[in-house]
């Protein structure tokens, strides 16, 4: 009951937050139309094995669920700076509860972007079987949980203020050099880029074509940063709630 | 029954450690209405933290009920109005109110406290829309729906008018009268005064006077005399009708007094040399020094 009531309200403040979803879903969205669209004939990005439109229904599937699942993160920032936060702690509900609400909530909003770009992908000719879908969204999934951690943990090391540039610039960066905008098949940055997370969530694309997931490198990444950020959120959390 | 034993709070500065709490001993029986009265830097909300769990004490216990502060708290007895906070956005009051109560295993009826603090009227708007005198209320409501054994507010006024005021403090009454405990913070002693069944006095991280609201009044509500008088014992001069205590400071002497205009003319009797008079009301926190230093 507790729980219902309160991811009810966290989802009803995340549909109303109209900034959040404009750079969350419809930023993703229309970038995606603007850039795979007039390239929706190219079968092959760059000698990736990958259609353009694929990479980009992938890769913006990515960047608007990395927006996010590390926005959870930057409320959790803002509700602590208003002191909401020490209004909750008075009241039976557990942080652990506080917690996977809004991470799940989180997943809501990412799951839905993926959606609208798995309609716009198909529209644009991306056709799959439904296995490789259904694996494509699981490897991003996972690939998230990072990034959910990264979010909270950065929520009690930083001001609400400076929550947004550091959530735009960082996931820009990111983005850049996970290959979101174009593959990235040697040199420096995809030797650096590689020992990312983000740079396995445009890969889950390869499930689509190969029905491959991930190589070994790629699981060893992204659990090892799952587990490095995750400790490092914990800490956050503990340290916070000690100096308050 | 709400103890505090042996509280004690030292945070560390860049200017040094603070000793906000030190050595905070207070017991509380169910249904009590107590004001914790204190001017500001005297250790209130340290305290009130204390209470509540929000702070874990360096040394000292709390015990709500039996029960440590974060039993009682999941148990859902415990409501309370921080000194801070404003409200998380993008829900209606009525939302905002509803989701909380649903924290708890035995609410008050949502409806009911949007009336009770006058915000029914206001229950569709959006939480950031609001005035600081709504917010304030709205804080009071998600409070209240609690329903609480102990219901804690720090400094529950500062945000409101005067109007804001007083139906704050009829709520409070009227919530006081089915035999809830009430701890509150503040530094008007007219509040403490008017609402309280006893005040603890705060000062410097120290109780220096608890009891009934009468007794306190009367030893915030002295007055002091200054005076040049070279050669007076200080003995005799605190022996004077009407002073409480007298102290020297080379020639001037300072007579602290329960009844100033007895004592200046049992002064001016026995020493007629008596020169530089003044007399000056202690106010409250001039009150909570004398308090503190004797």
């Amino acid at each position: 009951m507790t729980t219902v009531s309160y991811t009810r309200a966290e989802l009803l403040r995340t549909v109303r937050n109209r900034r959040f979803l404009i750079f969350a879903v419809g930023f993703p969205l229309v970038l995606f139309w603007v850039i795979a669209g007039p390239q929706s004939d190219q079968k092959n990005f760059n000698g990736t094995g990958v259609s353009v439109v694929l990479w980009y229904m992938t890769s913006m599937a990515a960047y608007g669920s990395m927006i996010a699942v590390m926005s959870g993160g930057a409320r959790i920032s803002l509700e602590r700076q208003v002191g909401w936060t020490r209004q909750l702690r008075i009241s039976p509900l557990k942080i652990r509860t506080y917690f996977t609400t809004k991470v799940g909530v989180a997943y809501v909003t990412s799951v839905s972007v993926m959606l609208l770009l798995y309609v716009s992908g198909f529209v644009l000719g991306v056709r799959l079987p439904a296995g490789r879908w259904l694996g494509m969204t699981g490897l991003i999934l996972l690939g998230l949980v990072p990034f959910a951690a990264l979010g909270i943990l950065l929520g009690h090391l930083l001001k609400a203020d400076t929550m947004g540039p550091a959530l735009g610039g960082g996931v820009g960066l990111l983005a850049l050099i996970s290959g979101f905008w174009f593959p990235i098949t040697s040199g420096v940055i995809h030797d650096i880029g590689q020992y990312l997370p983000s740079w396995w969530l445009v890969q889950a694309s390869h499930v689509g074509v190969s029905g491959e997931a991930w190589p070994l490198l790629g699981w060893v990444v992204v659990i090892g940063w799952s587990v490095a950020l995750t400790l490092g959120a914990a800490r956050a959390y503990r340290r916070d709630t000690a100096r308050q | 029954m709400i103890a505090l034993d042996g509280l004690v709070k030292t945070y560390a500065t860049s200017a040094g450690p603070i000793e906000a709490v030190r050595g905070v001993n207070v017991t509380i029986a169910p249904g009590e209405t107590v004001a914790l009265l204190g001017p500001n830097g005297a250790g209130k909300s340290t305290t009130i933290d204390m209470l509540l769990g929000l702070q874990r004490p360096d040394a000292g216990t709390v015990t709500l009920f039996d029960r440590t502060p974060e039993a009682a708290i999941s148990a859902g007895m415990v409501g309370a109005m921080l000194q801070t906070g404003s409200l998380i956005e993008d829900l209606s009051v009525g939302e905002l109110v509803g989701m909380m109560a649903s924290l708890y295993p035995d609410p008050m009826d949502v409806d009911a406290v949007l009336d009770l603090t006058g915000i029914g009227k206001i229950a569709g708007q959006r939480t950031q829309k609001l005035s600081g005198g709504q917010t304030q209320r709205v804080r009071f409501a998600v409070a209240l729906v609690s329903n609480p054994e102990l219901l804690v507010l720090d400094e529950p006024t500062a945000a409101l008018d005067v109007q804001g005021r007083r139906d704050f403090w009829d709520t409070m009454r009227e919530f006081a009268s089915r035999g809830k405990t009430i701890v509150f913070a503040t530094h008007y002693l007219e509040e403490a005064d008017a609402y309280a069944d006893r005040i603890v006095l705060m000062a410097q991280g120290q109780v220096v006077a608890d009891g009934p609201t009468t007794e306190i009044k009367a030893m915030a509500g002295s007055r002091t005399i200054r005076a040049t008088l070279p050669g007076a014992e200080v003995g005799e001069l605190g022996e004077l009708p009407g002073v409480l205590a007298a102290e020297r400071h080379g020639e001037t002497v300072i007579l602290s007094c329960s009844d100033s205009d007895r004592a200046i003319r049992e002064l001016l009797d026995a020493y007629p040399e008596v020169r530089d008079l003044e007399i000056a009301g202690a106010g409250l926190e001039q009150a909570f020094l004398q308090l503190t230093a004797s």
